[in-house]
């Protein structure tokens, strides 16, 4: 195998299941000179996709990871290796029956059909399975296993038969070069090559190879447990890999499969045991393969017990033997998602990492399209390398996080569950008052948040049932009524919120307004002291951000977006930057606080602590202005995201403290509470109607569904505009709308409330599928205590959203009936917004 | 019918051998431990012994701590109980290995075991000294056959196949009596998941052997040069016959 | 004086037995002091004559009803009793199984040391010793003590020579006084080699066959075997799931080859099975993975798949034999 080519479009680097199927995406794009990588031989080089579980559950709760293995279902089947072999997640304990109706909800929202099954119908499906020691199953016929090699395999050929490939296996790469910020090539021992383009597939190597360029993939190696026995009698007449339906013993943390003749069991219950990708050994020196590690019998034992208990007749059976048991090394990354896209660092390097088998093909499917297209059609959002803030990416960080997640595999893991490990981070200057108010923290992009003050418990018997109580454990969970009560105060009184997680980044030169122009949609050629919210577009009309920006001067403006993804806007931002460097963009978020100041007595307040006019007339809404408070030169900047009159209020960020107390201070006559992010980003803004990235706004969704299309539309031309004019001249294929929860009540008595991503049905049952395929399910719920009820927020197709259709959602197994109090982008609550003119 | 197999940890090697720094000793970091293939099968064959013939299996080891992990995998298969001879994990040489093996068998008659055969491997998988058995039956003043390939117990007599250029020698020995085997003697049988379990409720009886060194003395490890053939490659495919053919007759393995 | 014990057929020493010799002799040479052998049975004599060609200045050799069948611990205690007596510094053997069995049983009963499957002797004080361990795959350097000193050359480490100054050999009988504790360790009986087998130790070719021919594909294997006059071996995997008699084992745990051609179908090569493997001349590989270690180990390769190569192998060899 003679001569790499001297100059490639693109290098993809690692020839496991993600590379293969990167390359084919690739080439199905139009690339061409692509060259693929491989530092161990085909077709199974020895990385993960040669051991690693191939089989599919297609459900997932978040939306992104169903859809990528959905597309990745797809594509096996179309290369004709997947087989079907139906799934069941038992249960052996009351909490994960009830998690298991969660997780047949989610199915429902993403179009995957499950059931609930009885002891006894488990067991016959899959006669091995002991029904005394579990309440129940959930069966998803769908799942099935792939021969992965085999799809690798296929994948390749069909890049290289498109004349698009060129494959070097046995070459290991030495290093990447970077020019002025950019790829320039990559050295490797059997010779260099020049690209603008590489992709890290490299799985659990994936961190060492972006190092070399000086980029960070934040995942580390982790072992999962697996072994094989067999021959197993029940087994001996079966044909082909497997027949009976896979189970997933959700409450010990294991899976026990048919494989040939053997059971394959593995299990996510043993301590997290995580490696250095330094300390990996390589394919010379590793006995079976790099990542199938000596198995360690003392961690997998206790499991063995428990899955003695489920598989007696097959695991008891004395002739039954542990043919095969390996440590497998899989990656793991701080937040459990994938790290896909181009690293911030680095122009041109792209990462495709810690991908499973189950969604590797949706992936690389998303990726080349994210390449090509500059966005992929599947929002990848929560996925994005570009989500990580520096402390995310220090070891530290990563191996705390991925230990803490590993033995939440197979979890009942609450939307609101908190990390316990690596806290206290990025800490608010006004952390110490927060403490002292009782603050119960969540984290955000590692800042520490008060959720709600436990100080403002004395709130809950001002307001008594209007607080809106919850009964049922799960919703109570992560959650406090003191939530309703500061909502109630704020609605009432006034509210100060900390917003230190903003993440804002300022964009200056002479060429500002022209940049800004072409990359929002909102018009940004307004007078200096205009403050503009504004969604950002894909190229292909996807929403891509929300966010406020306030013209400064002339040519400098200030980008305030959150801080979840506010790495991802910033990389945004500096993507369509203009080559010459006539714009800027510096980043503010560490230099600048933020507060929130709203409620009707807010500009009373404020007048308290300054002599500036705050009149209506003097400061309007959407205006911002500098304002002395105190010693502390701010700039408050009037808008809401709750619905009230009040202000963002900006100062250096070693004056925040100054300036809380000194709002504080004033504020006492007014009855100031403070309140937390449970206000500012759920009660508040669903009163309000107000939309929320990752919720209502992501990339399969476009302005006009989101009832976000304004007007008119501005004539400079910017990103997406062309989509967003063809999704404006016809009707939406969904509409999103509010509804309330007519009656909580669950058979139980209890009464329940939904806390996001459940399917909207038919009052009868049926799925609401809109034209383009998506399900109807709830994109944000929340207590709306000024209301009185509980709102959901959900796309509905156009016969459905109209006001007053009775339709239902699920909620643990049971259906409640809900009624559209809103199409489209009106508030539920203060809908003539008068309560933001003060 | 009391049965005593002898075994040793050894690395479980399978890729490129690479060694510590010292040169004392194979790098292990990557690599499982297991025992030489040649007492996997002794393992087995007490285990079918002890079944047919009734009595009790011990497995023992002279090793550190770990080896516990070999011994549990003996009784995993069917062993009832385990004796570790427990040293810091440094290599014993042959004589002193075998003397702390006889002093165990005695030490066990002390306290009223006796065994009526002693199983060993052929050679130990690491250092493949081809005498512990040997020096051990020599000690105890047992008859010892070597490089078992087939083993019958009948009324105290031991009868024993090895092979020898093709066909077979037959051994007859009466018991008690020590007896090495090779690979090939039976196909061991996979540890079933109760065997595993119980397994780890069985006794290990310890004991810290006094080191004896006799010899040979190990300096050092090196590899051995690598002699890389460069590979002609005759063709691709059932095309390649005739080259192949070829070459047989060129070797004058084939008279065209 | 250095005693070496040579294993014969009655008519010829073994192979590895010269290549004791071989090594006996340059030792002999280099220290200056006379190789002396050592024969059992009643043939014993007929091939101590001929040692002179490997430099063997005296043969002992011993005959005895009983010990005329082997006999490993009566013959072990025979030479090392002879090895005091005439005051060997060297006792070798080859380290065949015999050679290694016999001098393990007469260094155990002097209570000496032994080192088994060297590779190279630097004497001197101290005595430096290179063995194999794993077979092969790994060399270790030791110190050998004591005196005698036992040792055993492994089979394949040198080629055997004739010596340079070829000698007359003095013959000296030995009548041996066997023990009955010794002789309870005896050959009683005997299964010949099934007639018209090709031993796979002596094979001329041997094909091989692994984990890629599958428990149902040896008939071709057997079949080119058959063709080119050859034994059939194969990997530690095909024994141990079970698909062929262990006696075809080639490897560290099985048995070591030195055919002038192995044909490696389907193996990947691990390198307990390249200790078997590797005193062959030549190696073909056939394998569908052209970067499996066995690759670098070939002289030859065909890549594809086996079950396609073999047979036209086969096929071929008909027509170009008429056969």
């Amino acid at each position: 195998m003679s001569g790499l080519p001297e100059r490639a479009s693109v290098v993809v680097i690692g020839a496991g299941i993600v590379g293969n199927c990167m390359v084919h995406h690739l080439a199905k794009l139009g690339w061409r000179d692509i060259v693929l990588i491989e530092k161990g031989p085909l077709p199974n080089p020895g990385g993960s996709t040669g051991h690693a579980s191939n089989f599919i559950f297609p459900t997932d709760h978040n939306k992104e990871m169903a859809a990528l293995t959905l597309d990745s279902v797809r594509q096996y089947q179309e290369l004709g290796v997947f087989t079907q072999s139906g799934g069941i997640e038992v249960a052996r304990t009351p909490e994960r029956m009830e998690e298991l109706k969660r997780r047949l909800a989610s199915a429902k929202s993403w179009g995957i059909e499950s059931e609930l099954i009885s002891p006894e119908r488990v067991t016959e499906l899959v006669p091995y399975i002991d029904p005394s020691v579990i309440l129940g199953g959930w069966y998803t016929p769908s799942v099935g296993v792939v021969d992965s090699l085999r799809a690798g395999t296929l994948m390749r050929e069909a890049a290289v038969a498109k004349g698009a490939l060129i494959i070097s296996a046995m070459t290991e790469m030495i290093g990447i070069d970077v020019v002025d910020g950019r790829i320039a090539g990559v050295r490797t021992d059997k010779g260099d090559i020049a690209t603008d383009t590489v992709v890290i597939a490299c799985g659990i190597w994936s961190p060492r190879i972006a190092r070399m360029a000086g980029g960070s993939i934040p995942l580390t190696p982790a072992v999962h447990q697996m072994i094989s026995v067999g021959p197993v009698p029940q087994f001996a007449d079966t044909v082909g890999e497997i027949v009976f339906p896979i189970v997933r013993d959700m409450d010990t943390n294991m899976y026990e499969r048919q494989h040939g003749g053997d059971l394959e069991v593995g299990s996510y219950a043993h301590r997290p045991i995580l490696m250095s990708p330094d300390d990996i050994p390589s394919l010379e020196e590793a006995a079976l393969s790099p990542t199938e590690l000596p198995f360690t019998d003392d961690d997998f034992d206790p499991q063995m017990e428990h899955a003695l208990e489920l598989v007696p007749t097959v695991l008891g059976d004395e002739r039954v033997g542990v043919r095969y048991a390996i440590n497998g090394l899989l990656s793991l990354t701080p937040d459990g998602m994938p790290i896909l896209g181009e690293l911030p660092e680095v122009k041109g390097l792209w990462s495709a990492a810690a991908i499973w088998i189950k969604e590797a093909p949706g992936i690389a499917r998303a990726v080349a399209e994210w390449m090509t297209l500059g966005t992929p059609e599947i929002d990848c959002h929560a996925s994005d390398v570009a989500r990580f803030y520096d402390h995310q990416r220090t070891a530290a960080h990563v191996e705390a996080r991925s230990a803490e997640g590993f033995n939440k595999t197979y979890g009942i893991t609450h939307p609101m569950e908190q990390w316990a490990s690596n806290r206290d981070v990025r800490l608010s200057p006004v952390h110490r008052r927060q403490r002292e108010l009782d603050a119960v923290f969540f984290e955000a992009a590692g800042w520490e948040r008060p959720f709600w003050y436990g100080a403002n418990a004395p709130l809950l018997a001002e307001f008594g049932e209007r607080v809106m109580p919850r009964a049922a454990e799960w919703e109570s969970r992560w959650w406090s009524p003191i939530v309703n009560a500061e909502h109630l105060a704020m609605r009432e009184r006034v509210g100060l919120v900390d917003l230190a997680a903003f993440a804002i980044f300022d964009v200056t030169g002479q060429d500002a307004l022209a940049y800004l122009q072409g990359l929002v949609v909102g018009q940004m050629d307004v007078p200096v002291g205009r403050v503009v919210y504004t969604p950002l577009l894909s190229e292909s009309g996807g929403i891509m951000a929300d966010l406020t920006i306030i013209r400064l001067g002339a040519d400098r403006f200030r980008v305030v977006t959150g801080g979840g993804m506010g790495m991802r806007d910033k990389k945004w931002f500096t993507d369509h930057l203009p080559a010459d460097g006539s714009v800027q963009v510096h980043d503010q978020t560490s230099a600048l606080y933020t507060l929130g100041l709203w409620g009707p007595r807010a500009r009373d307040l404020v007048s308290a602590a300054t002599s500036a006019d705050l009149s209506d007339a003097a400061f309007p809404f959407g205006t911002a202005q500098t304002v002395d408070i105190g010693s502390v030169r701010t700039s408050m900047s009037r808008i809401s995201y709750v619905g009230e009159l009040g202000w963002e209020i900006y100062c250096p960020m070693e004056e925040g403290l100054r300036l809380w107390d000194s709002l504080w201070e004033a504020g006492r006559p007014f009855g100031l509470a403070a309140v937390g992010i449970g206000v500012y980003g759920t009660t508040g803004r669903i009163e309000k109607g107000y939309r929320a990235h990752g919720a209502e706004l992501e990339l399969d969704f476009d302005l006009v569904e989101a009832g976000m299309a304004r007007p008119k539309v501005k004539d400079a031309d910017f990103v997406g505009k062309a989509a967003y004019l063809e999704q404006r001249s016809r009707p939406p294929a969904a509409v999103l709308c509010t509804l309330t929860l007519d009656d909580a009540t669950a058979a139980s008595g209890v009464k329940r409330y939904m806390m996001g991503r459940e399917p909207i049905l038919t009052p009868d049952g049926r799925s609401l599928i809109d034209a383009k395929g998506r399900r109807s399910y709830v994109t944000s719920a929340g207590s709306a205590p000024s209301l009185g009820t509980h709102l959901l927020m959900s796309y509905l197709p156009p016969d459905s959203a109209v006001v007053g259709t009775k339709l239902a959602v699920e909620y643990f197994g049971e259906r409640y009936p809900v009624t559209v109090a809103v199409a489209g982008s009106t508030p539920p609550f203060d809908p003539d917004n008068a309560r933001i003119r003060g | 019918m009391n049965v005593l197999v002898c075994v040793k940890r050894v690395p479980e090697t399978g890729g490129r051998v690479t060694l510590t720094d010292d040169a004392q000793d194979i790098d292990t970091r990557f690599l499982g431990f297991t025992v030489s293939p040649h007492e996997e099968c002794a393992v087995e064959e007490a285990v079918r012994i002890v079944g047919a013939n009734g009595g009790a299996a011990t497995v023992l080891t002279l090793g550190p701590e770990a080896a516990t992990d070999q011994l549990r995998d003996a009784m995993a298969i069917g062993m009832d109980r385990a004796i570790l001879l427990e040293t810091d994990g440094r290599d014993w040489d042959p004589v002193a290995t075998a003397a702390a093996i006889v002093d165990a068998v005695r030490a066990e008659t002390e306290a009223g075991t006796t065994y009526d055969l002693l199983l060993f491997g052929n050679e130990a998988a690491d250092s493949g000294d081809y005498q512990v058995a040997i020096r051990v039956a020599v000690a105890l003043g047992l008859p010892c056959i070597s490089g078992v390939k087939s083993l019958e117990i009948h009324d105290g007599v031991a009868t024993a196949r090895r092979e020898a250029a093709g066909g077979w020698e037959v051994f007859e020995v009466p018991l008690p009596a020590v007896v090495s085997v090779r690979e090939g003697i039976n196909l061991p049988r996979y540890p079933s998941v109760p065997g595993r379990l119980r397994a780890k409720k069985k006794e290990i009886a310890r004991s810290v052997p006094a080191p004896r060194p006799s010899g040979p003395t190990k300096l050092r490890l090196r590899l051995p040069a690598e002699q890389e053939r460069s590979v002609e490659i005759l063709g691709t495919g059932a095309e390649a016959a005739p080259a192949v053919v070829e070459l047989l007759v060129r070797l004058g393995l084939v008279s065209a | 004086m250095i005693l070496v014990f040579v294993e014969h057929d009655g008519l010829l020493p073994s192979r590895s037995s010269l290549e004791a010799l071989t090594v006996a002799g340059r030792l002999a040479g280099s220290t200056g002091v006379p190789l002396e052998a050592i024969l059992f049975g009643q043939d014993a004599a007929v091939v101590a004559v001929g040692l002179g060609a490997a430099g063997v200045a005296t043969a002992l050799t011993l005959s005895h009803e009983s010990l005329d069948e082997y006999a490993p611990a009566a013959w072990g205690r025979s030479l090392g009793s002879l090895a005091a007596e005439r005051g060997a510094t060297v006792v070798l053997a080859a380290g065949s199984d015999r050679g290694n069995e016999v001098l393990a049983y007469a260094s155990a009963m002097a209570d000496a040391a032994m080192a088994a499957n060297c590779t190279e002797i630097t004497p001197g004080e101290p005595f430096l010793v290179t063995r194999q361990r794993w077979g092969g795959s790994l060399l270790e350097d030791a110190r050998l003590d004591g005196s005698p000193r036992f040792l055993t050359i492994a089979e394949h480490a040198v080629e055997p020579e004739t010596a340079t100054a070829p000698t007359s050999v003095e013959l000296i009988a030995v009548r041996p006084e066997p023990t009955a504790a010794d002789l309870r360790v005896r050959v009683v009986g005997r299964v010949p080699p099934k007639a018209g087998l090709v031993s796979l130790a002596d094979a001329r070719v041997v094909v091989g066959g692994g984990r890629g021919v599958g428990a149902d594909g040896f008939g071709q294997i057997e079949e080119l075997a058959v063709l080119l006059g050859g034994a059939v071996g194969v990997s530690r995997v095909v024994t141990s799931a079970g698909w062929r008699p262990h006696a075809e084992q080639v490897g560290q745990t099985g048995t070591r080859i030195a055919p002038d051609l192995y044909i490696a179908c389907g193996i990947s090569g691990a390198i307990q099975h390249i200790v078997g493997c590797k005193a062959a001349k030549s190696i073909l590989a056939i394998n569908t993975d052209r970067d499996a270690p066995m690759m670098s180990k070939a002289s030859y390769a065909v890549i594809g798949d086996l079950h396609q190569v073999v047979p036209a192998i086969s096929a071929e060899i008909r027509r170009v034999t008429g056969r």
